[in-house]
């Protein structure tokens, strides 16, 4: 039972009134600064989103979105990202009720789809490269190189993270501590999640129809 | 009743023995997945059809990509309307006005100096240097 269940089963009466009852809980604190982190770090992407909307005419002559994107590899992409941020959240569900097996399973369901998200990007960056679309080649390319390989260090770092957390499992079982930082691992996974939503409708759909 | 709890952390659901009608959090992941994939699905089909006006799919294109935004926070992330979310929620109200902030200004700002910038190349230079 994590912390906030715990609270829950205290009997209404037997509580003070919020301002009586003191700090709140450490989970309830550590989330909620996760939670203004993650929302910083969505208004850095929205700087990037910005810029890239108002470069993304500049080819300077090169290659266009609409020339260099595969709409097959982004919906693979879309669906990898999709399905892992729902194993990420059943994963949440099996620490919140301590189940190791569950956690263990999920997290690898998630590092899998997380991975091969990332393998498929880095294919696609290494293809436009190959044929000279490279950051160098005109402002959109800047534009986008930066806005989509800031998300793919974000889903990255993610992955380290995650085997981090199953190590941590793994040594100190669910201890609060362990319990409080996978509840921000989902957090941060369910976010980079939602800012991929942006990303292939700004960058690759409205890219192809342009 | 809810004055007597603490704020709820984000990404926490709560808890069943508050609601016991609340539906399963199994349930409601599964929902979310199933209404994100078919936004997803609709986006991907409105890029690529030729039934669709061309002028339309760009909107129709960022209202998709809006309520699925939607759909990933009150199913994945668990954001309420409910009292024990008001900090969470607020938060993410200031962080969305920054965003819009960001993204319409710098659009809006550039493209009028983009339009500012348009003058025919044969002009004479004072004439462009008074924009």
């Amino acid at each position: 039972m994590n912390v906030a269940v715990a609270i829950d089963q205290i009997p209404q009466d037997a509580l003070p009134s919020a301002s009586e009852a003191g700090p709140a809980p450490k989970r309830i604190v550590v989330a909620y600064g996760f939670w203004i982190f993650l929302l910083s770090d969505i208004i850095m992407f929205a700087a990037l989103f910005a810029s890239y909307a108002v470069l993304v005419r500049s080819t300077a002559g090169g290659p266009t979105g609409a020339q260099l994107f595969n709409q097959a590899t982004v919906a693979i992409e879309t669906a990898c990202l999709l399905v892992s941020s729902y194993t990420c959240g059943l994963m949440s569900l099996a620490v919140n009720s301590r189940r190791r097996l569950g956690t263990y399973l999920g997290a690898l369901i998630t590092f899998a789809l997380g991975a091969t998200f990332l393998s498929l990007e880095m294919r696609e960056f290494s293809n436009m490269i190959a044929i000279g679309a490279t950051p160098q080649r005109s402002a959109f390319l800047s534009a986008f190189f930066t806005l989509v390989g800031c998300h793919g260090l974000h889903v990255a770092l993610g992955l380290i993270w995650l085997i981090v957390m199953m190590v941590q499992v793994a040594v100190f079982g669910f201890a609060a501590r362990v319990q409080r930082r996978l509840l921000c691992f989902s957090l941060f996974w369910h976010a980079l999640d939602i800012v991929w939503v942006g990303v292939f409708t700004v960058v690759y759909l409205m890219g192809v129809s342009l | 009743m809810t004055e007597a709890r603490h704020e709820r952390a984000p990404g926490d659901r709560p808890s069943r023995e508050m609601d016991a009608s609340a539906p399963s959090e199994f349930l409601v992941y599964t929902i979310g997945l199933f209404v994100a994939v078919l936004l997803t699905a609709t986006s991907f089909w409105a890029a690529n059809t030729t039934l669709l006006w061309p002028g339309g799919v760009f909107l129709g294109l960022a209202v998709l990509a809006i309520a699925q935004m939607g759909i990933h926070l009150v199913f994945f992330l668990h954001i309420t309307s409910g009292p024990e979310s008001t900090n969470n929620v607020l938060a993410l109200a200031f962080g969305v006005l920054i965003v819009f902030v960001v993204v319409a200004g710098t659009m809006w700002i550039v493209a009028d100096m983009n339009a500012n910038m348009m003058m025919p190349s044969g002009a004479p230079m004072s004439m462009r240097m008074q924009h």
